[in-house]
């Protein structure tokens, strides 16, 4: 009789955990979900009222090269922004790109014993160190440096885009990184087997196979520079013109929102058309986030 | 069951937290509201005080909310203190998430058309008085400027220095961000208009970095309030007059603005000793003067919204 009642009650026990342990991560997944979604609705609310409440056309906001939201006729073109935030990310994205590869190269392809060891490290370093200490480094250090080299004040998107370029170096690396350790040992032994040296397995072998992960890893480090506010705020100037050379005062979206949102007064006009642009910024973190899901479906070795 | 029980456990937890903090909020609210009743003033004032907005401001309330705090008489009461912005000041203490709201410019100027009624609820308590220098680069050769000299140079129409007298060096602008409280006291008094931003001009919100850019930038210009005043640059006079405290007192220099903390209505008891505790001779001659700000009390001039000065 014992035993037959301690049966089921065992099984209960089994489904009981099984339970929780489902209603758990249910509970967590929709909480992420609510959280994700709720945050979308809030940005953009706030940043659509900029036009059905306020009435300012979408196209005065996209393209009008005039940002001035205290004048007699207030103006909110955002153009120079968005032209500020890509420039600094497509030219960090730029200098950053051939370092990282070559980098990842040397790891894994060249001296993968020490120089793995050595390397990996203080590339993780790099991933660690705040943005406000970018920022202060750019200011002290490469600022003066252009402005000593370059005519202009040193200040502006060069000077924005050299410190971006290594805030995104250990993105783009690990990635790189990753995908070559992961590459089959046989693809480089075929290569090798057919009489090609190492520098031509590395060019016609194993960087067309890892292509889109590099590309992956180039379109995440273009976001984590499209977003960064801190460390560009510092160095790259934020007059609300489209710059005329590289070493002219220029601003980013992030830049220019961190600089207003505290001096404006919720609702107003002038904090909605931030929110306008928070929710610009999020739109972009979506189209690099469809690029990086379009390169990852075509790259299966 | 074996999950079961800290799921539990946790959940009697979060209740009595709840419960606890509910039950120390109520303590809260009768503590004020017995001292109103009791004429008796042996009943301390207990409670919390929540100031948020600028961050010009928020050095010196820190400060003096903590020795508030550490003050026995008041020891009941909890100031907590937050930056943000004079924007978010005022929209916190309008809509009555925050109990004082500091801010660097009147409310009227930020609260404007759909907003002018929130204006009017706030009650202004000008705590402090902030001046500004203009000031350049060591070596641009140039002591003063007139105001007509620094419109012409904030509107972009002079460019070089050689043209206001100095040496032959292109004029870099360090200017604020439009909406910037910093920004709407310069215009408004030293230049006496709004300028447009020009081309190539630098903005910066945070006073160190401002200081720190004209200091390595040969022939930058821009402004500073004057507790960020030293040696790396240089403080220019306006129309002949030196950005002194003692200027700024006895009217002579006008590039200064109030430092305002707002409540919404008349503030309560708890928050009304604080700025009491604020105002007093003790933090006006002490804490005000050693961070850097001009004490209100000692002006010989107020000025009221539209900028109009008149001798106390």
């Amino acid at each position: 009789m014992k035993v037959k009642k301690q049966s089921p009650v065992l099984i209960q026990k089994h489904h009981l955990e099984d339970w929780v342990g489902r209603i758990y991560t249910t509970f967590c997944v929709s909480l992420l979900v609510i959280i994700i979604v709720s945050m979308i609705y809030f940005v953009a609310s706030k940043g659509l009222a900029t036009f059905f409440t306020n009435g300012v056309h979408v196209e005065d906001f996209l393209f009008g090269t005039k940002w001035d939201p205290n004048g007699e006729n207030p103006l909110f073109g955002a153009l120079p922004f968005i032209v500020g935030s890509f420039a600094t990310s497509l030219l960090a994205a730029l200098i950053a790109s051939p370092l990282s590869i070559c980098a990842s190269l040397f790891m894994t392809e060249i001296v993968p014993s020490w120089g793995k060891r050595i390397l990996q490290p203080v590339i993780e370093l790099l991933a660690g160190i705040p943005s406000v200490v970018y920022g202060f480094v750019g200011l002290t250090v490469i600022v003066p440096l252009l402005r000593d080299t370059f005519p202009g004040q040193g200040i502006g998107v060069a000077a924005g885009a050299i410190v971006l370029s290594v805030m995104i170096l250990p993105t783009i690396t690990s990635i790189t990184t990753d995908a070559l350790s992961s590459l089959p040992k046989g693809l480089k032994e075929s290569s090798y087997a057919l009489g090609a040296t190492r520098w031509q397995t590395i060019s016609s072998v194993i960087i067309p196979t890892v292509l889109p992960s590099i590309l992956t890893g180039i379109v995440l480090g273009m976001a984590r520079a499209f977003g960064e506010a801190l460390a560009v705020q510092m160095v790259i100037g934020n007059a609300p013109h489209i710059p005329q050379s590289l070493f002219q005062s220029a601003s980013t979206l992030t830049s220019i929102i961190t600089l207003n949102m505290g001096n404006t007064v919720m609702g107003s006009v002038q904090s909605n058309a931030l929110w306008s642009m928070a929710l610009a910024l999020m739109v972009m973190t979506f189209i690099f986030v469809i690029i990086v899901r379009l390169l990852e479906r075509r790259h299966r070795i | 069951m074996k999950l079961k029980k800290p799921l539990l456990m946790m959940g009697t937890l979060a209740l009595l937290l709840v419960v606890s903090a509910c039950g120390s909020n109520n303590n809260a609210t009768q503590g004020a509201g017995n001292s109103t009743t009791e004429t008796n003033k042996e009943v301390a004032l207990s409670g919390s005080i929540l100031a948020v907005g600028s961050t010009a401001l928020q050095p010196l309330v820190e400060q003096v909310g903590q020795k508030f705090m550490a003050d026995a008489k008041y020891s009941k009461i909890a100031v907590q203190v937050q930056g943000g912005g004079s924007g978010t000041g005022l929209t916190q203490v309008s809509g009555g998430q925050a109990d004082i709201g500091n801010s660097d410019v009147f409310a009227e100027e930020k609260l404007k058309d759909a907003d002018a009624d929130k204006a009017k609820e706030l009650v202004d308590h000008q705590v402090a008085v902030v001046a500004m220098a203009t000031v350049s680069n060591k070596d641009t050769g140039v002591d003063s400027l007139t105001q007509q000299q620094l419109v012409d140079i904030f509107s972009g129409k002079v460019t070089n220095w050689k043209e206001v007298g100095g040496i032959d060096e292109k004029i870099v602008l360090v200017n604020r961000p439009s909406s910037s409280g910093t920004r709407s006291t310069f215009e408004k008094y030293a230049l006496g208009t709004k300028v447009d931003d020009i081309a190539g001009s630098i903005q910066e919100e945070s006073s160190g970095t401002v200081r720190k850019i004209i200091g390595e930038t040969p022939g930058a210009i821009g402004y500073l309030a004057l507790s960020y005043l030293d040696d790396s640059i240089k403080s220019v006079q306006y129309d002949g007059v030196e950005a002194t405290v003692d200027n700024v007192t006895a009217g002579n220099y006008p590039v200064w603005a109030y430092e305002h903390m707002y409540t919404k209505g008349e503030p309560n008891e708890v928050v009304k000793a604080f700025l009491d505790y604020m105002t007093s001779d003790e933090v006006q001659n002490g804490d005000v003067v050693e961070l850097g700000y001009i004490p209100a009390s000692k002006m010989q001039v107020s000025r009221d919204v539209d900028g109009n000065v008149t001798k106390k």
